[in-house]
């Protein structure tokens, strides 16, 4: 009880700050997961990831002592969660949920104080030292100057702040919170994050939760646990999550593609036999790609360095290109095939204006497609170049 | 002459007076308390068929044991209009348990009203003659025929009752953010709702008891008060809504006894003169907060 085993390839036998032990959460009997294994240090940032209704809220609302878990434990600094009182339980461990806090006539500063509820008497009354720490959770998540407007009336950033302010006034060790940033725009999205990263370094807060962008997990997380069907199906650091195809079979995509090199996704390609062939290199074609499958031409690429960043785009998308090795010469066999691939076409379209030397082979298909009287369109200029 | 007004003074109008703010108070608590359990701005006693659940029962107690003779005490009629009152309050809870709108809570109250009522209009066709009378200006609600000794009854039983919801004040407040959150504020959430079910039956029962059921008082003054102090923090609203709702009531019992004087009004004729547009407003306005 309350001791970590050995993770793989540390080889001691250790104990952690968070843990849960053969942890089956769910509604009713039937358990939604089963035999969930989360091991945390302090001051780490977890995030579980997973399709919709895979039960990604119903794991942390478990954790936070919100729904009877269906077996196992949940550890916390070496005392079982469930045996501690809710008084004990709030002074370790705040929450932020998707639903609603229900305020009326209550300012940001009201709400923020509703933090403050596990350490006030027996009628609730703040004291001045309360006050101070409301003060200071509201100037560190930047809600200070919005503190006498009534809740209901500031924006989803804002209110989110709000509430992150509210967990820091529980003086909280961990935190959970369920796609904090799901209503955020971006700027948002990244100041939120960040203001959770600043308190995990500054004041060693644990953080245990939910989101949806996955390129902002893949930043953000020291350990991602990804959640599909009844188990657990990995947990890890977010470099040994986000590997080739993982995120197309975690989420079963069927449509488009995602890249877990670069966190990014591609809709449908066009299907059917290239008409347009696209010369372009170092993140020039981009834009066209995307052009052309909005517009429905199937495309062929011309030749991309394997670590060129037009090629990953140009894999989800084009019906066919020619792939070439990164800093290497291209071989003369390759330069032929993108020949043959674009006597196949009808029109070439050209990003490039200026050829590096290593892109000789790319600038003799532009010469090719005029001789070979090609109706070849030049892009204009990119700002890059 | 000085004698007679002295006695209709001391032993009419005085404990009359007391009663109505007593059990004014205690309407206006209870109503508060339902609203803060269900998150409904429009629940209070009568609206959730309580206060009918509540005289549906003291008036079998009152057919069956007047019927043989026997006289039943202020503490009797208590008990069995809280009897009644918890039968109505597990009915609204079932089905607060399958339905989430606020409306259709209110609209399930009206209907067990609806039932209780008719079951007591039964049960007063089968009384005798003597009874009738006395069942009958009791059933409609009235203040009238007051005696210290009532008073002191509902006075001890009321002042617990109060007492205890002051003592809440504190989880209360946690409860109004949302159960998620304050369970994660560390408050017992079931036992709370056991205490807040329990201790809004005691007041609605209390007042059936003495008064029969008055209505929109429940509803009304909550709203009231929580306009004038402009918070929702029960360590306000609990004395607010009690001092409010005898205030209220002392009004319109007034009304009611002198405007038409000698002919008495029933008490919830005047509010609901005075508390319906209120409970309209407070709909109204939430609808609107709701579409925003």
């Amino acid at each position: 009880m309350g001791y970590g085993k050995a993770q793989k390839g540390e080889g001691v036998v250790r104990e952690y700050y968070f843990k849960t032990g053969q942890m089956s959460v769910g509604y009713g009997k039937e358990p939604l997961i089963k035999e969930i294994e989360i091991r945390l240090d302090k001051g780490e940032i977890l995030t579980l990831i997973g399709p919709n209704g895979a039960g990604k809220s119903t794991v942390l609302k478990s954790i936070a002592g919100q729904l009877k878990l269906l077996g196992g434990a949940v550890y916390l600094d070496k005392k079982e969660v469930a045996g501690m009182t809710g008084r004990e339980l709030s002074k370790e461990m705040a929450v932020v949920f998707t639903e609603k806090m229900k305020t009326e006539l209550m300012t940001c500063e009201d709400v923020a104080a509703t933090g403050r509820y596990p350490y006030t008497g027996h009628f609730g009354i703040l004291s001045k030292a309360d006050y101070a720490i409301v003060e200071e959770a509201m100037e560190l998540v930047h809600v200070k100057e919005i503190k006498d407007q009534d809740f209901t009336k500031i924006s989803d950033g804002q209110r989110q702040r709000v509430m992150l302010a509210r967990a820091i006034c529980q003086e909280p060790e961990i935190i959970i919170l369920d796609e904090p940033t799901s209503y955020l725009d971006v700027k948002y999205k990244l100041e939120f994050l960040s203001l959770l990263q600043k308190l995990k370094r500054e004041k060693g807060l644990t953080v245990i939760m939910s989101l949806h962008e996955l390129e902002l997990a893949e930043r953000i997380s020291d350990r991602i646990l990804c959640i599909k069907g009844e188990y657990v199906e990995r947990f890890g650091r977010p470099e040994d999550i986000f590997l080739p195809g993982y995120i197309r079979s975690l989420f079963d995509i069927r449509t488009g593609s995602f890249d877990e090199m670069n966190t990014a996704m591609e809709l449908e390609p066009v299907k059917g036999r290239g008409e347009v062939f696209v010369i372009a290199g170092g993140g020039t074609g981009r834009g066209v790609y995307r052009r052309l499958q909005r517009q429905g031409i199937p495309f062929t690429a011309g030749i991309l360095f394997k670590n060129d960043l037009d090629y990953p785009v140009a894999q989800a998308l084009a019906a066919d290109m020619t792939a070439a090795e990164g800093f290497e010469p291209v071989p003369e066999k390759l330069l032929e095939e993108a020949k043959q691939k674009m006597d196949g076409c009808q029109r070439v379209i050209c990003c490039k204006h200026v050829f590096g030397s290593y892109e000789k082979a790319n600038e003799e298909l532009l010469s090719y497609a005029r001789a070979s009287g090609k109706d070849v369109e030049m892009t204009a200029e990119a700002v890059t170049q | 002459m000085e004698e007679t007004a002295g006695r209709i003074l001391w032993d009419i109008r005085l404990p009359r007076a007391s009663a109505v703010l007593i059990l004014g108070g205690a309407l206006a608590l209870s109503g508060y308390l339902l609203q803060a359990f269900f998150h409904n701005p429009i629940a209070g006693p009568f609206v959730l068929g309580i206060s009918s659940g509540a005289k549906m029962v003291v008036a079998l107690v009152m057919v069956f044991l007047l019927g043989r003779g026997i006289r039943i005490t202020s503490a009797f009629m208590i008990l069995a209009a809280f009897t009644g009152a918890m039968i109505s309050m597990g009915f609204v809870l079932l089905v607060s348990y399958r339905v989430t709108s606020m409306s259709m809570l209110v609209v399930s109250g009206v209907m067990i009203g609806y039932i209780c009522s008719a079951v007591t209009e039964l049960l007063v066709t089968f009384a005798d003659d003597a009874q009738i009378v006395n069942l009958h200006n009791w059933s409609r609600g009235s203040f009238s025929g007051m005696t210290w000794e009532n008073v002191k009854t509902m006075a001890a039983v009321i002042a617990i009752t109060y007492i205890a919801a002051f003592l809440l004040s504190k989880p209360l407040s946690a409860y109004g953010l949302g159960e998620a959150y304050a369970q994660n504020m560390g408050v017992n959430i079931k036992l709370l709702r056991v205490c807040l079910v329990i201790l809004s039956s005691i007041l609605s029962a209390c007042i059936v008891a003495f008064a029969g059921p008055v209505s929109f008082v429940g509803i009304a003054t909550p709203h009231l008060m929580k306009k004038l102090f402009k918070t929702i923090e029960p360590i306000i609203m609990i004395p607010a809504c009690f001092l409010g709702g005898s205030a209220f009531c002392l009004f319109c019992d007034l009304l009611a006894r002198t405007l038409l004087a000698p002919t008495e009004l029933s008490i919830s004729t005047i509010t609901a003169i005075f508390g319906a547009p209120v409970v309209l407003w407070a709909m109204v306005k939430h609808k609107k907060e709701r579409a925003l």
